[in-house]
């Protein structure tokens, strides 16, 4: 399998707080890979770094054979990431939002119409799509949220608790969006507060904990591992805390 | 720069102009109202015609000589005598504004008048009656015109009309009678509105840059391909054509206001120009601001910092010149009045110096609000 992502001894220190500690991770492509973590322990750092934000402190990745460092714009062209908290213009409406990210990635005007139809239809927005997000309701802003950062459909997608605030409907579309990236040999990779989202849909599951990775395997395997019958009690096993006890 | 991206941007920010209704305020319909009420405000003042001063009179003579005298008042053609009563009332109509002086003509100054004529080589048989007059002291223009022509009514009653030309050995020579354009307040203050219209981009930009910032936006701008210079070059192409419809904004209001600007097509031109460069420098302060201010409500505060002194020292209020010189929409009000107001020239040395001037100081703020933004903007 090829490698989508390969991060060697990462390291982010802002000040005395070491928020990305020595990672060592590789994620195929094709893969979901569900990056669990209690709040503050270093998950979006690692997006961040990722995606370009921040730069590391220490160590190496490449993003789809691109080095995060020198080659940042070849990064940026292929990833497409979901923020966890949206960000979206309020005076746009949904589908100029979701155009505008079209826009950015350069994609031709024919191929952005039609991506930014089959994204509303899939994310029941087309009854909406001429609304200003002003209007929008919580969940369907969520949604709008992750068309914006899946318009250019990105090799490399890096979702941020893509389902926060959603509505179960609205969770189970999203489900199967993601699922569909994989069947087109796409990578996710999803940060998420819902055990049960990972359970479901990540083919691997990394566990970050004060920055550093503690368990790295299939949802199957760590359960088994561990003895448990879900990975909410792994979690617990592994960092002392709930994964949603501060949400 | 990639163009479909600088299209993109500039699209949504000419979006956020037209659809979010302070931001529409502040563009265009704060320029159209300001323009359209400053006209019917200042719009019949200085337009040339008549000045009149209107003069309360309390006549306790009811002498010829006394009626004589608010005659010669009357002729005057500048003051306008109206009888009052009681002083009183008169002078609360002085407080008021409704006169501009009061002339109490005392009793017994028919006989004074009386005395002198029938014994004017012997001061000592008149009898001295003294008038007395109270002005608007709030009007410095009252106080040296009315007492100077009470004085001149006074000595055509006293001594005829002779008395204005006294015989000299010098004369002043026929006037030469030029011709010249007649303006009111409205039209030496409109050069300077177009200035006041877009100083306040400052605010919309520092606005756009520090919500952009605080809601997550342009960090996820930064995850495309994207680059500084394209949200930078978006920005200013925005703000140039909502500068270039402020500018149509203004010059369509003040015409329909009355205002006739001299110059020509060459006028208009270089009244676009020299404000459009204005604009820009307007962009440069607002990403200065944006720099030094950590949320929106701050940016609107801080911004004041640049546009008040560009308000007060650089458009239609009056200011020192050597104080002005320091602020850039000094230069597009001085320009915009020596051509549309003086009919200047537009390739002459002073317009093309302050044009020159304008966009010096405008692209190096612009760079400076760049360089900044770009550095400590996104702390």
């Amino acid at each position: 399998m090829i490698d989508a992502i390969k991060i060697k001894g990462l390291v982010k220190r802002f000040g005395d707080i070491t928020a990305v500690d020595d990672l060592n991770l590789n994620i195929m492509k094709g893969e979901i890979f569900g990056l669990l973590g209690p709040n503050g322990a270093g998950k979006t750092t690692i997006i961040n770094i990722l995606s370009g934000l921040l730069e590391p402190t220490s160590g190496s990745a490449e993003v789809a054979g691109y080095d995060i460092k020198t080659q940042s714009m070849d990064v940026k062209g292929l990833i497409g990431v979901c923020p966890q908290h949206s960000a979206y213009y309020k005076y746009l409406t949904g589908r100029e939002n979701i155009e505008l990210f079209g826009d950015l990635h350069g994609m031709p005007k024919k191929l952005l119409r039609e991506r930014t139809e089959y994204l509303l239809e899939n994310i029941a927005l087309m009854e909406m799509a001429d609304r200003k997000t002003g209007n929008y309701s919580g969940g369907m802003i969520r949604r709008v949220n992750l068309a914006m950062a899946l318009i250019h459909d990105p090799e490399i997608a890096f979702l941020d608790e893509p389902t926060v605030a959603m509505d179960p409907q609205s969770r189970r579309a999203t489900w199967d969006f993601i699922r569909d990236f994989r069947k087109r040999e796409k990578t996710v990779i999803l940060t998420t507060h819902y055990i049960e989202e990972a359970e479901n849909l990540a083919d691997r599951v990394g566990i970050i904990d004060h920055g550093k990775l503690i368990a790295l395997d299939t949802p199957c395997s760590l359960m088994d591992k561990h003895g448990h019958e879900n990975l909410e009690d792994v979690f617990i096993t592994l960092t002392g805390r709930k994964i949603r006890e501060d949400v | 720069m990639k163009a479909q991206r600088v299209q993109a941007l500039t699209k949504k920010e000419l979006l956020r102009v037209i659809r979010e209704p302070a931001n529409l305020f502040l563009v265009f319909l704060f320029p159209l109202i300001l323009t359209l009420a400053f006209g019917v405000a200042f719009g019949a003042i200085g337009t040339g015609g008549d000045i009149q001063y209107s003069v309360a009179v309390i006549d306790l003579d009811s002498t010829s000589w006394s009626e004589g005298l608010v005659a010669e008042l009357y002729n005057s053609g500048v003051l306008v005598p109206t009888p009052y009563t009681d002083a009183v009332t008169a002078h609360s109509d002085l407080q008021q504004g409704r006169v501009s002086a009061v002339l109490t003509i005392p009793k017994g100054f028919g006989d004074s008048v009386e005395a002198f004529t029938a014994n004017p080589g012997n001061p000592s048989a008149w009898p001295v009656s003294t008038l007395e007059l109270s002005l608007d002291q709030g009007s410095m223009i009252v106080s040296s015109v009315v007492p100077s022509m009470i004085q001149q009514a006074l000595s055509v009653s006293l001594y005829g009309e002779e008395a204005l030309s006294p015989p000299s050995p010098v004369k002043i020579g026929a006037p030469l009678m030029v011709e010249s354009v007649k303006l009111t307040q409205f039209d030496i203050m409109v050069p300077g509105m177009f200035s006041y219209a877009v100083i306040f981009l400052t605010m919309i930009v520092s606005q756009v840059f520090t919500e952009e910032r605080q809601q997550g936006i342009l960090k996820r701008i930064a995850v495309t391909p994207t680059t500084a210079s394209d949200i930078f070059g978006a920005q200013i192409i925005a703000n140039l054509l909502t500068g270039v419809v402020q500018i149509m904004v203004v010059f369509v209001a003040s015409y329909v206001m009355g205002f006739r600007p001299l110059g020509g097509i060459g006028g208009v031109l270089t009244a676009f120009t020299i404000t459009l460069l204005l604009v820009l420098c307007n962009v440069g302060f607002g990403l200065i601001t944006a720099t030094l201010a950590k949320s929106s409500g701050a940016a609107t505060g801080l911004s004041f910092i640049f546009i008040l002194p560009q308000m007060l020292l650089g458009s239609f209020v009056p200011a020192p010149e050597s104080v002005a010189r320091f602020v850039p929409s000094y230069y597009v009000t001085k320009t915009l009045t020596n051509v549309f107001l003086r009919g200047a020239d537009v390739l002459s040395q002073s317009t093309i110096l302050n044009i020159g001037i304008l966009a010096v100081y405008s692209l190096s703020v612009i760079a400076l609000g760049v360089v900044l933004y770009s550095r400590y903007g996104n702390r």
